[in-house]
């Protein structure tokens, strides 16, 4: 398969992760959102990978950093849902809702 | 040579060490000590000075150089003394007159309390030491530093009752005055020193000298002019003359300290200094000599009228100053410089007799209430006497001498001697006139004032009559040492003295017989002047001054027309600068900054939204705005 197509999939992907924390209130969606977003860089490494792979088929490490990359970055993502997700539960316990725009009282 | 004239440091030395034993142990010291050491000081560096003198007089001269003042990239300042014939015969000038001005000082203030009394003498030696600095300083950064302590130390003494407000406005002026001066004088300095790359004395003169390098016409020319007017400020000259008869509210010695043996000479002093680089400029020393002889004009009609007794005498120390420099303009340096000598010892005697005066006066300085003063003050009356023949130039007094050879030096110009020797002779039978007005209308005819006054009148005690009699006879013998060689024993001692220093201009031959018939032409006009002086003034009585009189007694409105034209507008101008220009433009600006601050982070304020959505969304844009500049605009 063509590059072009895991291209456009994540930059598709990459925009519906944007538009969702542009537009959503619900805490839980926009942390999924960002989710979506890194997923979508997550694919595009995967892809590059694979591409710069099948180039240099000689040398048997050719493109395996875009791979590494992913599974550091799957890491982090979990350890960061864990501690997104805690805050989360905090700010329900708290104020009863998840909806982002109560927190606007850094303001005052 | 060098070991000789090495210790010449203690000249200023001792008055330095005078100030600040006075200064600071204004009170512990009584006054009787504070004398003592405020003139045994002056009478120290008195006997170096002689020294030094005998030293030059075996063609001893020399730089001394002590030790590098300031050193900054090309620019190299050693502290040094110049040590030859011109700056020998100012020390003994200076210290030796200074020294019989503190010995009567020490009597004449003796009313004063004991702190005022050190105030006075601590100011007296300070000025002593800054005109010591002056004189013997090698390069014009050292002369400098003498030139603002006389100014500052003239400051202090003209101020000294600062209780009076009149007396501090006359200190100020005479500071603001000699500011604009030493403005003029600074800007000299840096114009040398960026031509030549040098301020010692001995190198810019050789500099200017050297026909490859050398200054242009126009540097010198600019150069001299602005010395020039350093030199109307110290030296009182047109246009600012005007602080040197309101310095008269000092305390009368001060007087005679300031006209006689410091800070009024050093006008006269730095351009016989530098009288290298006016010879090379025939333009400026046009203006030198105009200058001078317009201000010896104005200043001896204005004594004319005038009724304060250190009034006249102030106008006739503005007058000789300006005799001199029409010596210096007409290129007659020699003569400047003697008659700086010969007035320092007149001009003492004539101010020290004037304070025994008013001494005896009870402190009235109107000589319209004075008169026959001299049947009580014997001493005072014949030394006044003497200091009035010297000054009005008779035969064979010291101002005939001095006098003569500037009348002489004007004469001999090329271009137009006789008119500058007609109005410089007129002049001088101008002074012959006042000063005899003063001396028969003080001296003679009948007392004139309060009974308390007569009973009061008395002859000053011997610590100030003395030194009138030293100085009387100074003026008596002065001359004698520069007599020209048409008498017998003459052959001009000074001017061979001061060869090395000022170089002998081209002689114009003058006949014996044209010398003689100068000498007796003025001579013979002077006597007659002074008789009618005596026939008109023998029996003065008082009365109100009309028309041009009275235009002369008030000075030409000069003090008038300078507040018009120079003090009003400015002080409207900074009227307008503090009330309109600060209040509204500078506050406007410092206040509208502080405004505009204020305003706009309050509107900024509300970007500040707290809704997390709205960052999100600028943080996008802003991305994106990235993106699309590191693509497509960016090359």
């Amino acid at each position: 398969m063509p590059i072009n197509y895991y291209i456009l999939l994540s930059v598709a992907l990459f925009c519906i992760g944007i538009i969702g924390v542009l537009t959503r209130r619900n805490a839980i969606i926009i942390f999924m959102c960002i989710e979506l977003m890194l997923n979508a860089v997550n694919l595009l490494l995967v892809a590059f990978s694979k591409m710069h792979h099948l180039k240099n088929v000689a040398n048997a490490m050719a493109g395996s950093d875009g791979q590494l990359f992913v599974f550091f970055i799957m890491v982090v993502a979990a350890a960061e849902v864990s501690v997104g997700l805690a805050i989360i539960v905090m700010m329900y316990r708290n104020i009863h809702s998840v909806d982002i725009n109560f927190l606007n009282r850094l303001k005052h | 040579m060098k070991n000789a004239l090495q210790l010449a440091y203690l000249v200023p030395l001792f008055p330095l060490i005078g100030f600040l034993i006075i200064g600071l142990g204004r009170k512990y010291l009584s006054k009787s000590l504070t004398g003592i050491i405020g003139s045994g000081v002056i009478l120290a560096s008195f006997l170096v000075s002689v020294w030094i003198f005998i030293q030059i007089k075996d063609d001893n001269s020399g730089v001394v150089d002590y030790f590098n003042f300031i050193s900054a990239g090309d620019l190299k300042i050693p502290f040094a003394f110049q040590l030859d014939a011109l700056s020998s015969l100012f020390l003994l000038i200076i210290t030796g007159v200074g020294f019989l001005i503190h010995v009567y000082s020490a009597s004449y203030m003796h009313h004063e309390s004991e702190q005022h009394f050190a105030r006075y003498f601590s100011y007296l030696n300070l000025f002593v030491f800054s005109m010591l600095l002056l004189v013997m300083g090698a390069n014009f950064v050292i002369l400098f530093i003498g030139w603002e302590g006389v100014g500052l130390c003239s400051y202090l003494l003209i101020g000294y009752w600062f209780k009076n407000t009149e007396y501090n406005y006359a200190a100020r002026k005479a500071f603001v005055m000699n500011r604009i001066g030493d403005l003029a004088f600074l800007i000299a300095i840096f114009w040398i020193f960026s031509k030549s790359g040098s301020v010692s004395f001995d190198e810019v003169f050789a500099f200017a000298k050297d026909s490859t390098k050398g200054f242009t016409t126009g540097d010198i020319t600019a150069i001299t002019i602005l010395l020039f007017i350093g030199a109307t400020g110290k030296s009182a000259q047109i246009p600012l003359y005007t602080w040197l008869p309101d310095a008269m509210a000092g305390p009368t010695p001060v007087s005679a300290l300031i006209h006689a043996a410091t800070m009024v000479t050093a006008g006269i002093y730095m351009i016989a200094r530098s009288n290298v680089l006016y010879s090379l400029a025939p333009t400026t020393q046009h203006i030198v000599a105009y200058i001078g002889l317009a201000t010896a004009l104005l200043a001896a009609t204005i004594a004319l009228k005038q009724n304060d007794i250190k009034k006249v005498l102030a106008y006739s120390t503005v007058s000789q100053l300006g005799f001199m420099f029409l010596a210096l303009g007409v290129g007659a340096y020699t003569a400047a410089v003697f008659h700086v000598m010969t007035h320092a010892f007149f001009k003492a005697l004539l101010f020290l007799g004037s304070g025994s005066v008013i001494h005896a006066m009870g402190g009235d300085q109107d000589i319209r209430n004075m008169g026959g003063l001299r049947k009580k003050l014997k001493t005072t009356a014949f030394t006044f006497l003497i200091g009035c023949i010297a000054i009005a130039g008779i035969f064979p007094f010291s101002g005939f001498f001095s006098k003569d050879a500037i009348l002489l030096g004007a004469f001999l110009h090329e271009k137009d001697g006789v008119v500058l020797y007609a109005i410089a002779l007129f002049t001088a039978l101008l002074t012959a006139f006042y000063m005899f007005r003063l001396y028969f209308v003080t001296f003679t005819g009948k007392f004139r004032g309060t009974h308390d006054q007569e009973h009061h009148l008395h002859e000053s005690p011997w610590l100030m009559t003395i030194p009138l009699i030293i100085l009387a006879v100074l003026s008596f013998v002065g001359g004698w040492i520069n007599i020209p060689e048409v008498f017998p024993f003459g052959g001009e001692k000074l001017t061979e003295f001061l060869l090395p220093v000022i170089a002998k201009h081209e002689e114009i031959p003058v006949s014996h017989l044209t010398e003689y018939l100068l000498m007796g032409l003025s001579t013979v006009l002077i006597l007659v002047t002074i008789l009618f002086a005596w026939v008109r003034f023998k029996n003065y009585r008082a009365k109100e001054e009309t028309g041009f009189g009275k235009v002369l007694e008030n000075k030409w409105y000069v003090d008038e027309l300078y507040d018009k034209i120079i003090a009003n507008p400015l002080n409207r101008f900074a009227g307008f600068l503090n009330n309109i220009f600060e209040r509204y433009i500078i506050d406007g600006v410092v206040n509208g900054v502080g405004k505009a601050v204020n305003y706009s982070s309050r509107q900024l304020r509300l970007l500040q939204s707290g809704q997390v959505g709205s960052y999100v969304l600028l943080m996008v844009i802003s991305i994106l705005i990235l993106l699309l500049y590191e693509f497509f605009i960016k090359k």
